[in-house]
């Protein structure tokens, strides 16, 4: 939800004798660092070597024996590109993910330019209604979707067929354009929220003497608008990225069917670890999967350290 | 001119309703279907409205278990997160840790990293070890787990922000180093504690995937996963109760947030960094 301030530099700066001795320090630090041994270091330790051995949920192999790189060449054995295939995940959840991501960043950014310097009761009533499908639970919001797309009774299909648009049954016939779209509903109002606080951080002044100067409204979205907020548009490009990227909420829609045509890669994890049982190939996927968010999270930090001498400024 | 300044605010009406209408649809059904008697998937205004519904999710005992359920483990995590991530952050400051806030935004990237379906396989495995595999607390420490990088990273600029001198002055009034936390900090962050503990809150509140993998019985599962149990024998989803039980799962939620963006406003607070 609400996310870090850089308040914290300016204390650092001149910093007198520590208040607290150092091992009262560990002694309050020790149940967060038993948390985050137990949670992180350990199940990412747990990752790591499991995904070299055969072990499974149940059976003969609950063990597990070293078997190489074995797992992670199953990953990519001769099927994977075909439905319920490891590749054939990783482009769904590029689709999935590319989908929701330029749906949200729009729809979040037209908002937050549309309500920009506005007060009022209308710019109340759309935020907290966009801010709610953010935040609601997950399962009744998913209730609500399924009923939204139902192809006989769904308050969707009934608009289409009004309009004279047809009524597809969408969780059969578009199932991943039907996850896609309950993603961009759902998360939209992250990057609605944080661009109309990076918008409402522009020195008006800008704005205004570019209007003197005769600059129309698209220029001044190109010249000035749109530069002053690349620090937040980056932001929320990796962490959307990240986010949808390891959603499992598509789950509750369509439970990656009908044949695996939203098997992302959440899902697709899920299934193989704990459908299948087979540990050792569920952690190799982990594994892949963890090296790709670390790849995007690198990139991020490249180009977040790029721009950092712009921020002090 | 006047007439390119109506054409505008035209256009803003339009396009605002539109974007409005589609956040509110999908939502439509969970206000209207609960107080309709014969609620189908159909968006229908009930007519009569009536309370059936809920009179017959309020008289299943595991529906009922399920929301309390929920409470108990989102307000054990709650606390548990906040206590530990309180300590955390306050030793990060005050006690000399070179590099304290690159290690929590490492632990912030790590924590983005490992998380979800992908830790979950390790995290069965741990819980299982621990003997802890269908009991709310096995829930309640993985959750607080999940939350605490994030609640430290928070907190910590609250309490950077603190000036030292409130413990300086404690201390010249006699007061011990373990009695700074409870008797001079915890009441000057507070709204860092209620913003940290609310988002807790409503985190672990609308969980469902680590509940539905950690536990097993009927008498520990929270609302989220209990939400699936009202099938029919066909293997359909029974609407009327499961509208009416969606309805009073959200209301916590949504109370929560009505009370937050009054009392504080729902905000981001200095916006994103890196």
């Amino acid at each position: 939800m609400s996310v870090p301030l850089p308040r914290a530099r300016r204390a650092a700066a001149a910093r007198p004798p520590a208040l607290l001795s150092a091992r009262a320090g560990v002694g309050f630090l020790l149940p967060a660092l038993a948390f985050i041994a137990l949670f992180l270091l350990v199940p990412f330790a747990w990752i790591v070597a499991v995904s070299f051995t055969n072990q499974s949920l149940l059976g003969a192999n609950a063990q597990g024996q070293f078997v190489g790189l074995s797992n992670y060449a199953r990953m990519f054995d001769a099927a994977t590109w075909l439905p319920g295939g490891f590749g054939y995940s990783l482009i769904v959840t590029a689709i999935f993910s590319l989908g929701s991501l330029a749906g949200q960043v729009t729809l979040g950014l037209t908002l937050a330019l549309l309500f920009h310097g506005q007060r009022g009761p209308w710019r109340e009533v759309v935020f907290t209604l966009v801010t709610l499908c953010w935040i609601l639970p997950e399962v009744p919001v998913a209730f609500g979707w399924l009923s939204f797309l139902d192809r006989d009774f769904g308050l969707l299909n009934v608009l289409l067929r009004a309009l004279h648009l047809g009524s597809p049954d969408w969780t059969l016939d578009h199932p991943l354009a039907a996850i896609i779209l309950f993603n961009i509903w759902r998360g939209t109002a992250f990057s609605m929220l944080l661009f109309s606080a990076a918008l409402a951080s522009i020195p008006p002044s800008y704005l205004e003497v570019a209007a003197v100067s005769g600059a129309g409204p698209w220029r001044r979205f190109w010249d000035i608008t749109l530069p002053s907020i690349r620090p937040q548009l980056l932001s929320a490009l990796v962490l959307i990225s990240l986010w949808t990227f390891n959603t499992f909420g598509p789950y509750l829609i369509t439970a990656g069917g009908p044949l695996n045509k939203t098997d992302i890669v959440a899902i697709h994890t899920y299934r193989v670890a704990f459908r299948f049982g087979d540990w050792g190939l569920g952690t190799a996927i982990a594994m892949f999967t963890m090296l790709l968010n670390l790849l995007l999270t690198a990139v991020y930090l490249l180009a977040a350290r790029r721009r950092e001498p712009r921020a002090g400024a | 001119m006047r007439g390119r300044e109506v054409a505008a605010r035209l256009a803003f009406g339009v396009v605002t309703t539109l974007l409005a209408t589609f956040f509110a649809l999908p939502c439509l059904w969970l206000v209207l279907a609960p107080f309709n008697a014969r609620a189908t998937l159909a968006t229908v205004l009930p007519s009569p409205p009536s309370l059936t519904n809920f009179r017959a999710v309020l008289g299943n005992h595991d529906a009922v278990v399920g929301l309390l359920n929920s409470g108990i483990q989102a307000l054990g995590s709650m606390l548990l997160t906040v206590a530990v991530a309180a300590l955390a952050a306050y030793a990060l400051s005050r006690a000399r840790v070179p590099g304290a806030r690159a290690f929590t935004a490492v632990l912030l990237m790590f924590s983005s990293v490992v998380s979800g379906t992908v830790a979950m396989v390790p995290i069965y495995n741990i819980i299982l070890k621990l003997g802890l595999i269908d009991t709310q607390l096995g829930v309640i420490l993985v959750m607080t787990g999940g939350l605490l990088p994030t609640a430290i990273f928070l907190l910590l600029d609250f309490v950077n922000a603190l000036p030292k001198s409130y413990e300086e002055s404690a201390a010249v009034c006699g007061a011990r180093p373990w009695q700074y936390l409870p008797q001079v900090i915890f009441p000057l962050i507070r709204p860092g504690l209620m913003v940290v503990g609310v988002w807790a809150f409503v985190g672990v509140w609308g969980s469902f995937l680590t509940p539905y993998i950690l536990l097993r019985s009927n008498s520990n599962l929270p609302a989220s996963v209990q939400a699936y149990q009202f099938y029919n024998d066909n293997g359909q989803p029974v609407l009327t109760l499961v509208s009416a039980y969606s309805f009073l799962y959200v209301l916590p939620v949504l109370l929560l947030y009505l009370w937050v963006n009054w009392r504080y406003g729902f905000r981001f607070f200095g916006g994103i960094k890196g």
